[in-house]
């Protein structure tokens, strides 16, 4: 078949539209024009300006602990809930399956409006805690489909024979599975970490005084209209740390699955 | 099989977390929805259909209509953009292939919002490219590029078309395409043999990359909110509203549970058309 040329092209115009936006922030942090319209020589007084705002600070920190918190918590569940939906073929769990996929397949929003009125209804008061079981919750399916793709060509025969060797069934646990699946736990460990970074919909319903995540601190940001300059350089450190984030993972992925 | 002892203690802890904070608040919202409104902002002590009646207001089915051409305009753009996508990638050599995939992504890595925000200041009303078409007499002198709902549909795009590429090119990537040489063979013209061949074996990655990014637009809240503008509102928005500047959690759940209803559709037609052979 003769091929045409309209793939190419397109392709090329979808990549330059995603990146596009991308770096006229990363040139309008060096922009010292306050506005970004013009280009006004090179600056890092933006950078110096991030420097000075406390809350940013504290709410990176704040990020930073619901991130780990929600990581882990996420590896553990969600690296049960994968080792449950391979190891098992019962009615119990394709209604587990069902209710580990809700929550990817759920709009942000009424995530966020469901934990709300669960945490009101309790009265739970809100604060770093309910964000951070909120973030476990989306994360946890993330988790779990990565580790059930690691899992797919796990053979179970390999703990059959530890036991038949004597192991206990923690042992077997902790010494077999856990090592042979801990690259795929690891790399859902890492996309939880991001999913929580980044998230903002979700933190926003369930946010409590004293628990502004970044994304909140940034919306708050550019909803005010100010500072847009202060945010531009702010983006361009969180690109460069998406940028090692992502890089990091491509090896952890290509290490563990050389096949593909 | 009958669900031994070693199933249930390595299903608990996911099946139980699931089941408080994803079951329970949802069920819960469906129930709240029916309570009155406490004047304090908390939720009242009987029940009432109110809130309701009120979601048959003309203004609400408004809000609707826009969400769901917003949300179905965006979803077309992304199939029709993705899909050259796809086939590119895929036909590319196998080197190449990861190298794409990963400049697809990268974006999808960065933080949404500042993806959302470089788009409000190449949009901005006294950003470079407003002047630019002002100059050349594209946009009146009070038109502006952002606040309206086009802008809510291209950022939208913007940040859902890599689900979209995704998907389309895990299906692509298993297609056989001499089946479009057989085709082309036969007689067919290249837009009959895609339309007829290719679309049809790519079928299941059509309607995954449709589902992934229609069911989030119908709930999309912060495009809408941060280039939307009064015109640009979407069903999110107005949930939002009823939560936080209102103050009306019963309110702000029967609209939710109207949303519930309109994700729900089309994922249950997804699901009994996997269940066909």
């Amino acid at each position: 078949m003769k091929s045409s040329r309209l793939p190419l092209i397109t392709t090329i115009l979808v990549l330059a539209f995603f990146y596009l936006p991308i770096a006229v922030l990363v040139l309008n942090s060096f922009n010292a024009s306050r506005f970004g319209t013009t280009w006004q020589g090179f600056s890092l007084k933006w950078y110096e300006r991030l420097l000075e705002r406390d809350d940013l600070w504290i709410a990176l920190g704040n990020s930073l602990k619901i991130a780990a918190l929600a990581s882990i918590g996420a590896m553990i569940l969600g690296t049960c809930a994968a080792f449950a939906l391979k190891r098992f073929r019962t009615r119990l769990q394709t209604t587990h399956h069902a209710l580990v996929t809700v929550p990817l397949v759920l709009p942000e929003i009424l995530m966020g409006m469901s934990l709300l009125i669960l945490f009101v209804a309790i009265g739970q008061p809100l604060g770093l805690a309910t964000v951070t079981i909120a973030h476990i919750t989306f994360c946890l399916s993330y988790v779990a489909l990565v580790v059930l793709a690691r899992l797919q060509d796990f053979d179970f025969n390999v703990v059959e024979a530890a036991r038949d060797l004597g192991a206990t069934r923690t042992q077997a646990f902790f010494k077999i599975v856990l090592p042979l699946l801990a690259p795929g736990i690891l790399a859902g460990g890492l996309l939880a970490f991001t999913l929580s970074i980044d998230d903002f919909v979700v933190t926003f319903f369930v946010k409590g005084p004293g628990s502004d995540t970044l994304p909140v601190v940034i919306y708050s940001m550019i909803k005010k209209s100010r500072e847009f300059p202060v945010i531009n350089a702010l983006s361009t450190l969180l690109l460069l740390i998406t940028f090692a984030a992502v890089w990091t993972s491509q090896r952890l992925t290509t290490r563990t699955a050389p096949h593909t | 099989m009958k669900t031994s002892r070693a199933e249930l203690k390595a299903t608990l802890p996911s099946f139980g977390w699931l089941l408080l904070f994803v079951l329970v608040p949802t069920l819960l919202v469906l129930a709240i929805a029916f309570r009155t409104t406490d004047p304090a902002g908390g939720i009242g002590n009987s029940w009432t259909l109110d809130h309701f009646r009120a979601l048959g207001h003309k203004s609400i089915a408004i809000l609707l209509w826009r969400t769901l051409w917003i949300s179905a305009l965006t979803t077309a753009l992304c199939l029709i953009l993705a899909l050259p996508v796809a086939w590119f990638t895929s036909r590319a050599p196998l080197r190449w292939r990861s190298r794409l995939l990963l400049l697809v992504i990268v974006p999808f890595w960065t933080n949404f919002l500042i993806r959302v925000f470089a788009w409000n200041q190449i949009l901005h009303s006294e950003g470079g490219l407003a002047r630019f078409l002002r100059s050349i007499n594209l946009l009146g002198e009070n038109d502006s590029l952002l606040f309206n709902s086009g802008a809510v549909v291209l950022v939208s795009v913007y940040t859902y078309l890599p689900f979209a590429i995704l998907p389309l090119y895990a299906a692509a990537e298993k297609f056989d395409f001499a089946l479009l040489d057989a085709a082309r063979d036969l007689g067919a013209s290249a837009l009959k043999s895609f339309t007829a061949v290719f679309l049809p074996g790519i079928r299941k990655g059509l309607a995954t990359a449709f589902l992934i990014v229609f069911v989030p637009m119908l709930g999309s809240y912060v495009v809408p909110d941060l280039v939307g503008g009064t015109d640009g509102q979407m069903i999110g928005n107005k949930i939002a509203q009823r939560n936080f500047a209102d103050r009306n959690l019963p309110a702000a759940s029967a609209m939710a549970a109207l949303l519930t209803l309109f994700v729900l559709t089309p994922l249950l037609l997804r699901k009994r058309e996997t269940a066909e052979p």
